[in-house]
């Protein structure tokens, strides 16, 4: 840095860039996507250790053991892996360019998510029926919190998937769509990593503990 | 004086009749002031007919200078609020002796306090540095305009969504009376019934997001966008410390979103995350708001010393003494600020080893920020220094930040903490590193690039006005508050015992209205300067001898910044231009892609502040109806897929044309 | 540290007197306390003052000479516009800030365990150890909305908003709260430590001079936080013993309904005394379960421990309907809270309740015990995850 002149050389400095190209749309989105997706990742961080620190306060009420489904748990497991899968074959779709595959795999995918919520949904209001509700103890506010907010993340997903789907087949695999099915892709698998850490830290050592 | 909660209806939810604070002479006659105000500027636009004006070029403008103006204006006029907060409470501290309660009730006053702290920081500090980031950075690396400019936009409106929510707390129920961090279990539902809590909590959530997004959105530019040649060792401090700083607001504000929703959830759900029964715990909350707390401290502070380094470098005519370790002191102080966050509380009761940890971390972040001193100090050594206001402040910061550096180093020794924590000298400690450091600093920048926004430069005289007003003035204010802490007065008090302690309270208030003086003058400042904008202005671009690639431009620069991307060689990039003689292009010029404007911002920004208006009023229709608006308004702004235009060659060369002739007139 | 007091007294006589007394003829009770923990606190303030000033006052005079010295009109100076690096400059101005830091570190690991203010005093002044068969005063300290319970248990009396103690004896403050936070502080006697519901934080402290002193509350803790003041009056034994038959004589009895009743909020409260304290009050307190028919925590910590109650438990929530609650008209609006299984049992385990882990004394820089045995690894045996709830 401590050089303010270069040696002189024949040919003059260049100071500015005659035949720019603009930067092509969309060149720092998956960037800036990334780096929006860790900020999401501290806060379900924050929710982890909220139920790691509050996890054990039954408030003299019931533990994972009285409550948890581990069958149904596993299922709605599958459920988000397989979406997560199929995500996967709508992408591949994409790299063909093969319009009707992406909408097919697309559409499978949120059968899928929906599934995955309906069965989330059928197990929080069965907790609630039992009078288990987020109110009943720290313990069970922190679980409710933590994977409401994953399926609130999923529900998210899904909207977007919906209108993806729309703007897929009204506008074709245009640039800025294969742009955003991209970023939804990184969505929809960084629920399915979340997932599954709710599914071993929350579900199975709640059930081994 | 809690109010009593008003029946929940179906329409209007608690909102009523007496949610106006109709039983407040003082917020009754602020409320007249503040229509009376508000009635004139809205008719005065009207009048002038600039309502289309301001919504074209400026609410829907995605062009970064304009946001960052715009985050410089909703600023300054917070500041103004939150001063009149502080002016407040030093005048009720100086009567409230002998028995006398003082002018303001406990509910008035514990309101005060909550609300001068959090819109100091997240609606003075944060717009502030927000703002200056927002325009200095581009131009700083040679782009055109940030990597979102559209999130850009929504960014600032969020942000100005939350400080609209809080300013309607003023004169729609209340705020929050908790203190500016709103420690359960006082801020739970059981001991704030009221909607005050509610105000803060959705306040913050609303304009949080906006900050969130604004961080991304500068991280990202400031990795993709640098113009060809600039490596990371070759950029500008400021920008340095920008990275630093968003990289902060990412990995730390999240955790106050999601801490301030799970406070929001004991509130609304009643779940028990910070309750006293059924296990929830209240040393959570304190921890992981305090995660988010201190690294905050550095968002604020970080800019500012990119400022000061620009501005010793500038105005002493020399390099920057020790850049690489200017850096890396940047650096370390990022990734410390995350291993310090106990020392808010070593009175909880954490242990002695536990609190000797993170005291001795606090210890260690004093070195790098002693270091960067010491590099200001060595850039001044041999330097030629100019004298102007922006070196002004960052002398009276150097002097005032270094005794406020010491006292926060003694707040580090736990057993020192033990007896100083939460007194007034806590107080004066954080005044003195934040008005000292940010203020003084935001000070010296706006001096330092007013110019470059506006072309042309501030008037001095009320500069120095201002300045010799601000600096005694702060220590006039601060002096007496560390005095006492050391005498035991801790703080948040409303009323007084000992009468001893009056004439200390008196002095504050009079340093309170010296600082006041000095708000005025940078007010008549401002003013004086755009009357006599023509004698003052700045035809170069350059008016300072600049360093950095935002001088290369015009003042104030085109909507695309640069012509042609500049090619970086050399650290000091326009210095390295200048000084090897660099011919500005005059021909060649080429269209240049630049994003439209969008409305759509504006709209899913109010549509927000809505959905957070309705859910404190417990208005569960309007939360619905609103929420089904803003996913709808966002599916719908994504079916618009034209977001560009072309600025065409003509244009372009049309405006380098009038700079040329502008040049040639001024030399 | 025995041996640094000379010093530090001179240090305060070099600094105080001059700096401060003369500036504003105030009571700087920080740094003048009448108590040896808040005196060893005070020192600390000034040692790091001046140690910092070391490195401070270099730098602010440099700022002023440079400032001075380069100023553009000044033309004799020498300009070196392109000097931006000196590897001998970088070292001193990284080393000398770090190695300020690394005497101000040594300082605060060993004064940081020394004044912990959990560990039993080992000392009531420079050079008066502890005996062992001393055995500190007890006081449990409530913070109420808003005013100060403090229970003798030795004494068996109460007493709202008033304390006083016996000169020279170790006291032990077990400190707690009723509903929110707040700080339990005597600047002249000790440091603050954080007054929390459903917690016992201890603080040990010694008066080492008589007098009547400020107490207060150094958190915010709502409307009525201003006035929620007491005195505490350090007194000879005689004067004590007088105290306390003052307070036996006024009668009264703090039992749980009492209680109760004292607990409920109210702001600028008088002196009350109490001539009896129900046994184990101040153990309900912490455990939040004064309020009969609640299920103290303790019991329900270790119920949790074993897995919970099952879904039986999930029927176990007693309602109390408040009218100071917003939430009327929610699910669980007013105050809930898990019932008590089985009366009896948990007075018991209320009685039988171990102590929390307490610490050895420590004495001197190199954090011995008194004994004069040194343990190994000293600072470890603090820490652990305090406060604790007691269980």
């Amino acid at each position: 840095m401590s050089t303010t002149t270069l040696p002189a050389t024949d040919e003059p400095v260049r100071f500015f860039d005659f035949d720019e190209h603009p930067h092509p749309e969309g060149y720092s989105t998956m960037l800036g996507f990334w780096i929006y997706l860790m900020s999401d990742c501290l806060i379900f961080a924050i929710l982890f250790a909220c139920y790691a620190v509050l996890g054990g306060n039954f408030a003299g009420g019931p533990g994972p053991k009285d409550l948890f489904d581990l069958p149904l748990v596993a299922l709605n497991t599958a459920m988000l892996l397989f979406s997560s899968i199929t995500y996967g074959f709508a992408m591949l779709g994409m790299a063909k360019g093969n319009k009707t595959q992406v909408l097919v795999w697309l559409a499978i995918t949120l059968v899928f998510g929906g599934c995955f919520l309906g069965i989330e949904l059928y197990e929080f209001s069965e907790l609630i029926h039992e009078g288990a509700g987020p109110w009943r103890s720290a313990f069970l506010s922190s679980f409710f919190t933590l994977v409401g907010t994953h399926g609130l993340h999923v529900t998210f997903g899904s909207i977007w998937l919906i209108t993806l789907m729309v703007q897929v087949s009204r506008f074709g695999l245009t640039a800025a769509n294969q742009r955003r099915l991209a970023c939804l892709s990184l969505f929809w698998h960084f629920l399915d990593v979340i997932w599954i850490g709710v599914f071993t830290f929350v579900y199975l050592m709640g059930m081994l503990r | 004086m809690i109010p009593q909660p008003a029946p929940v209806s179906p329409i209007l939810g608690k909102l009523s009749l007496d949610a106006l604070p109709l039983h407040e002479p003082i917020v009754v006659a602020t409320f007249c002031g503040v229509a009376l105000g508000g009635i004139g500027l809205v008719a005065a636009l009207t009048y002038f007919k600039l309502w289309g004006y301001l919504w074209k070029n400026w609410f829907t403008s995605v062009d970064h200078k304009k946001i960052g103006i715009m985050y410089m204006i909703l600023g300054l006029v917070m500041f103004l609020r939150g001063f009149a907060d502080a002016l407040m409470m030093r005048l009720q501290q100086a009567l409230a002796f002998n028995g006398s309660e003082g002018y303001l009730n406990a509910h008035h006053f514990d309101q005060v306090f909550t609300a001068h702290g959090v819109i100091m920081i997240f609606f003075v500090a944060m717009p502030f540095v927000t703002g200056l980031m927002n325009y200095i950075v581009p131009l700083q690396i040679g782009a055109r305009d940030v990597s979102f400019p559209f999130l850009n936009n929504f960014s600032f409106w969020m942000t100005t969504g939350g400080a609209v929510l809080v300013m309607a707390s003023l004169f729609v129920g209340e705020f929050a009376q908790t203190g500016w961090l709103a420690y359960p279990p006082l801020s739970g539902i059981l001991y704030s019934p009221g909607v005050g809590v509610d105000y803060y909590l959705w306040a913050l959530q609303v304009a949080g997001v906006g900050t969130t997004l604004s961080g991304i959105n500068l991280i990202v530019t400031i990795l993709k966008l640098r113009a060809p040649g600039m490596t990371l060792m070759k950029m500008p401090v400021f920008t340095w410390t920008s990275l630093c700083t968003n990289v902060l607001i990412v990995a730390s504000f999240p955790v106050l979103t999601a801490v301030l929703a799970l406070l929001g959830l004991d509130r609304y759900a009643h779940t028990n995350f910070f309750t006293n029964d059924f296990g929830g715990s209240a040393m959570m909350y304190v921890n992981l708001i305090w995660i988010w707390g201190h690294p905050e401290v550095y968002i604020l502070i970080l800019p500012l010393f990119g400022v000061f380094s620009e501005v010793t470098s500038t105005f002493s005519g020399k390099k920057l003494f020790g850049y690489s370790s200017m850096v890396y002191a940047t650096i370390v102080i990022t990734i410390l600020s995350y291993l310090v966050w106990l020392h808010h509380f070593f009175t909880m009761g954490s242990g002695a080893s536990v609190n000797s940890f993170f005291g001795i971390t606090t210890m260690v972040i004093s070195i790098p920020t002693g270091a960067k001193i010491f590099n200001w100090l060595f850039t001044m050594y041999r330097g030629r220094i100019r004298f102007e206001l922006p070196m002004m402040w960052t002398v009276a910061f150097m002097l005032t930040f270094a005794i406020g550096g010491m006292t926060g180093v003694m707040l580090a020794i736990p057993p020192a903490d033990f007896v100083l924590h939460n007194s007034l000298f806590l107080i004066a400690h954080f005044h003195n590193v934040i008005i000292g450091g940010v203020l003084f600093g935001l000070f010296a920048a706006i001096n330092f690039w007013w110019p470059k926004a506006f072309g042309f430069k501030l008037n001095v005289f009320w500069g120095k006005v201002s300045f010799w007003c601000w600096v005694p003035g702060f220590w006039l204010a601060f002096l007496p508050l560390y005095i006492m802490g050391l005498m035991g007065v801790t703080r948040r008090m409303r009323v007084f015992d000992d009468p001893s302690l009056q004439i200390f309270f008196v002095v504050a208030a009079l340093g309170a209205a010296l600082i006041a003086a000095g708000i005025g003058a940078m007010l008549v400042q401002f003013a004086v300067s755009i009357w006599k904008r023509e004698e003052l202005k700045d035809v170069t671009g350059d008016p300072w001898n600049g360093r950095t690639l935002e001088w290369a431009t015009s003042s104030p620069p085109p909507e695309y910044n640069f012509a042609f991307t500049p090619v970086i060689h050399d650290l000091d990039a326009w210095y390295d231009m200048k000084s090897r003689g660099c011919e500005r292009p005059l021909t060649g010029f080429k269209d240049i892609h630049m994003p439209s404007n969008t409305g759509a911002g504006v709209i899913l920004a109010g549509i927000s502040t809505l959905i957070g208006f309705a859910l404190i009023w417990h208005i569960w229709w309007l939360v619905g109806l609103s929420f089904v608006a803003l996913i709808g308004g966002a599916i719908f702004h994504t079916f618009n897929y034209n977001r560009d235009f072309d600025i065409p060659a003509e244009t372009v060369a049309e405006t380098e044309a009038a700079r040329t002739r502008q040049l040639a007139a001024g030399a | 540290m025995p041996r640094s007091r000379p010093l530090s007294a001179r240090l305060r006589a070099l600094l105080t007197l001059p700096a401060f007394a003369l500036l504003c003829g105030c009571d700087m009770v920080v740094l003048n306390p009448a108590g040896d923990v808040a005196r060893q606190q005070g020192d600390l303030v000034i040692v790091s003052t001046l140690l910092m000033l070391l490195i401070i006052i270099p730098v602010m005079a440099l700022v002023v000479l440079f400032a001075w010295r380069y100023r553009e009109s000044n033309k004799e100076a020498h300009y070196e516009p392109d000097w931006d690096h000196s590897t001998g400059l970088e070292l001193v101005i990284w080393s000398a800030p770090l190695l300020i830091i690394i005497c101000l570190g040594a300082i605060t690991w060993v004064s940081t365990h020394l004044l912990d203010p959990y560990r039993p005093l080992a000392r009531t002044g420079p050079n008066q150890p502890v005996a062992a068969n001393v055995k500190p005063l007890e006081v449990q300290v409530v913070a109420l909305d808003w005013k100060w319970l403090f229970i003798y248990p030795e004494q068996g009396i109460a007493t709202v908003n008033e304390m006083a103690a016996p000169v020279g004896r170790p006291i032990r403050f077990r400190i707690s709260a009723s509903s929110v936070m707040n700080s339990f502080y005597i600047p002249a006697l000790a440091g603050q430590i954080y007054a929390m519901p459903a917690m016992e934080t201890p603080l040990n402290a010694v008066f080492d001079k008589t007098g009547v002193f400020q107490g207060f509350s150094a958190n915010y803790s709502g409307h009525g936080f201003s006035k929620m003041r007491f005195k505490a009056h350090s007194v000879d034994q005689a004067g004590f013993d007088a105290w306390v038959a003052e307070a036996r004589k006024a009668g009264g009895n703090l039992d749980r309904a009492a209680y109760l009743q004292l607990e409920r909020p109210s702001e600028g409260d008088p002196v009350r005394r109490f001539a009896a304290v129900e046994t184990g009050l101040f153990d309900r307190v912490t455990n939040l379960c004064v309020q009969p028919g609640k299920m103290c925590m303790h019991q329900m910590m270790a119920l949790d421990a074993e897995g919970g109650m099952g879904k039986a438990g999930l029927h176990n929530v007693r309602h109390v309907e408040d009218k100071t609650s917003a939430t009327g008209t929610h699910m669980h609006g007013g105050k809930s809270f898990v019932g008590e299984i089985c009366a009896d049992k948990m007075d018991v385990a209320v009685r039988a309740q171990p102590k929390p882990v307490r610490q050895a004394p420590l004495a001197g820089a190199g954090l011995k015990q008194p004994s004069g045995a040194p343990t190994p690894t000293a600072p470890s045996v603090a820490s652990e995850t305090r406060p604790r709830p007691l269980s």
